[in-house]
């Protein structure tokens, strides 16, 4: 018997898998694109001043971002404090609770939420809240954002409880334990790296949302002193700068952009971090 | 120490027990005593609703949200499916150890052991030292694992994580000890000490074992009990169950015809 030829095989094979590793590299490419060209405009105006400093008026040279910073990060915080407890009590719910026909209509709720354009979510808050309250304000920033967060750490919550093992509930229950009790203490616990990997995650993308705090944080270029004036954010920030006709504030947009990056990116490599986890057991 | 078998020091006392699981008949009609300390091993092919038996016992099955339930169990000669009676409240009296050892991942040894203690309210750090301790004698584990009880429970071997569990279902002190398949999973020498530990259990506690082993079965237990297609065929004292079974399909199965 004669050895099949395989050579048109081979030959198939090594292309597809050059194109498989095309289209890798290419998932890559972005990522360093923007990294580079962020690095090269942006890292020559980071300075002490930009993260201490407010805006300096057109045509004075200096001045830096600190309001922005802080701003994003008060902003980030009420999110949190609106989307966290509802999105994780939530995935609690569809994962451990409820019947399956409403289930199935809270999944396909959050599914389009999460498709929701972001610009959709700050009309629907100025209506809700600006509006009312007479003003854009960091409260209604805070809200819009946690609003946004709350589907997305909904979905990741409920998806990370249906990884525990059933045999674990099983185990407390049988211990006499309360549903409740065992919900909390054992597969919330057990999950529980996943939950705040779902909740780091949600916060890394809403961190850089623009278009919902135009109307609703609008932007600020000094300090808000209070939750009920607008605040100063750092995607605003870069956008304002952006268009804006002057040199100075185009290198302070690059600059803002590049910090608002490595935040995202620290947050990426603080899960990753999290979950290295060596006691993990195999699945 | 001698076995007592009359009906009167029975543990538990089913009647009628059918369970249904939506249009399924899955248990049909089950009626028998198990003796407090003693082993009765629950016998038959697979689906045959043995497991389902098992967990009537302490109404694990009503996890099963379609799950309904004729007939009754008394424990001790309390009403287990009483108007009123939580399942929880079952549960803290009648034990279970599962197919596939589940330590939780997230908790040491020592706090396994304790777990269901603590989360239902018990807080005196001496109490629970002392009864991780006992629990952890009696489930035969104690001198493999003293000196790192506060090592990770899924670092213990797979033996050592059954026996573990035994110890944890051991801790809230029940009074029945269901076991389902405890050494299905487990090699040889492991599943020996599980049934070294059975046997030493049945002083202080009524245990009921589901097994898929008949020489398992022979070993350990003082009743057996067949199941066939969601009947009980025939229960008895192992000993006859094994070489004078009154039923042609209780000694076709133990003879190894079928099944």
């Amino acid at each position: 018997m004669t050895a099949p030829n395989h050579r048109w095989r081979k030959f198939k094979n090594a292309f597809m898998q050059t194109l498989a590793l095309a289209c890798a590299i290419l998932v890559v490419a972005p990522l360093l694109l923007v990294f580079y060209h962020l690095v090269v405009e942006g890292f020559s105006s980071i300075n002490l001043a930009f993260f201490t400093q407010l805006p300096k008026a057109v045509g004075e040279k200096g001045g830096g971002m600190a309001n922005a910073i802080v701003g994003t990060f008060i902003l980030i915080g009420q999110a949190a404090l609106v989307g966290v407890p509802i999105g994780v009590l939530g995935g609690i719910y569809l994962s451990e609770y409820g019947g399956s026909k409403f289930n199935w209509w809270i999944r396909f709720a959050a599914d389009i939420l999460n498709g929701v354009p972001s610009i959709t979510w700050g009309v629907v808050v100025y209506g809700l809240m600006v509006i009312p309250m007479h003003g854009s304000s960091a409260l209604a920033g805070g809200v819009v954002l946690g609003l946004m967060m709350i589907p997305l750490v909904m979905r990741t919550t409920e998806e990370v409880l249906q990884l525990v093992p059933g045999g674990y509930r099983e185990a407390a229950l049988a211990l006499g334990i309360s549903k409740w009790r065992t919900i909390v203490q054992i597969v919330v616990r057990t999950a529980l790296k996943g939950i705040v990997t779902g909740v780091l995650l949600a916060t890394a993308r809403i961190a850089g949302e623009t278009a919902p705090l135009l109307f609703t944080a609008f932007g600020n270029l000094g300090w808000a002193h209070k939750l009920t004036e607008p605040i100063a954010a750092m995607p605003l920030q870069i956008f304002n700068y952006a268009i804006s006709p002057y040199d100075d504030w185009h290198r302070q947009a690059w600059a803002g952009a590049l910090v608002l990056l490595l935040l995202v990116l620290f947050i990426n490599i603080g899960v990753r971090f999290l979950t290295r986890d060596r006691f993990q057991q195999k699945s | 120490m001698a076995t007592a078998n009359t009906s009167d020091s029975a543990a538990l006392t089913v009647r009628d027990l059918s369970i249904f699981f939506g249009g399924n008949h899955v248990l049909k009609n089950v009626s028998l005593d198990i003796a407090a300390r003693s082993v009765t091993a629950i016998i038959g092919p697979s689906g045959c609703g043995k497991s389902t038996f098992l967990r009537a016992l302490n109404r694990m099955h009503e996890l099963v949200p379609e799950a309904r339930m004729t007939g009754g169990i008394r424990l001790f000669g309390d009403d287990i499916y009483a108007r009123g009676i939580e399942p929880v409240v079952v549960r803290r009296r009648v034990g279970m150890v599962f197919q596939k050892s589940n330590p939780f991942p997230t908790m040491s040894i020592s706090e396994n052991v304790t777990v269901g203690l603590r989360l239902n309210g018990a807080r005196d750090k001496k109490f629970l030292v002392q009864r991780t301790e006992q629990s952890l004698r009696m489930a035969a584990l104690w001198n493999e694992v003293k000196d790192r009880l506060h090592a990770p429970a899924i670092s213990l071997s797979g033996g050592q994580q059954q026996r573990l569990c035994i110890a944890r279902a051991l801790a809230v002190q029940p009074e029945v000890l269901l076991m389902d398949e405890p050494a299905s999973a487990l090699d040889p020498l492991a599943t020996s000490k599980i049934e070294d530990l059975v046997r030493e259990l049945k002083k202080n506690y009524t245990i009921v074992i589901v097994t898929h082993n008949m020489q398992q079965a022979a070993r350990i237990s003082d009743f057996t009990a067949f199941f066939y297609l969601g009947e009980m065929v025939e229960f008895g004292p192992t000993a006859k169950i094994f070489t004078n079974p009154a039923q042609k399909r209780t000694e076709d199965y133990v003879t190894g015809r079928f099944g």
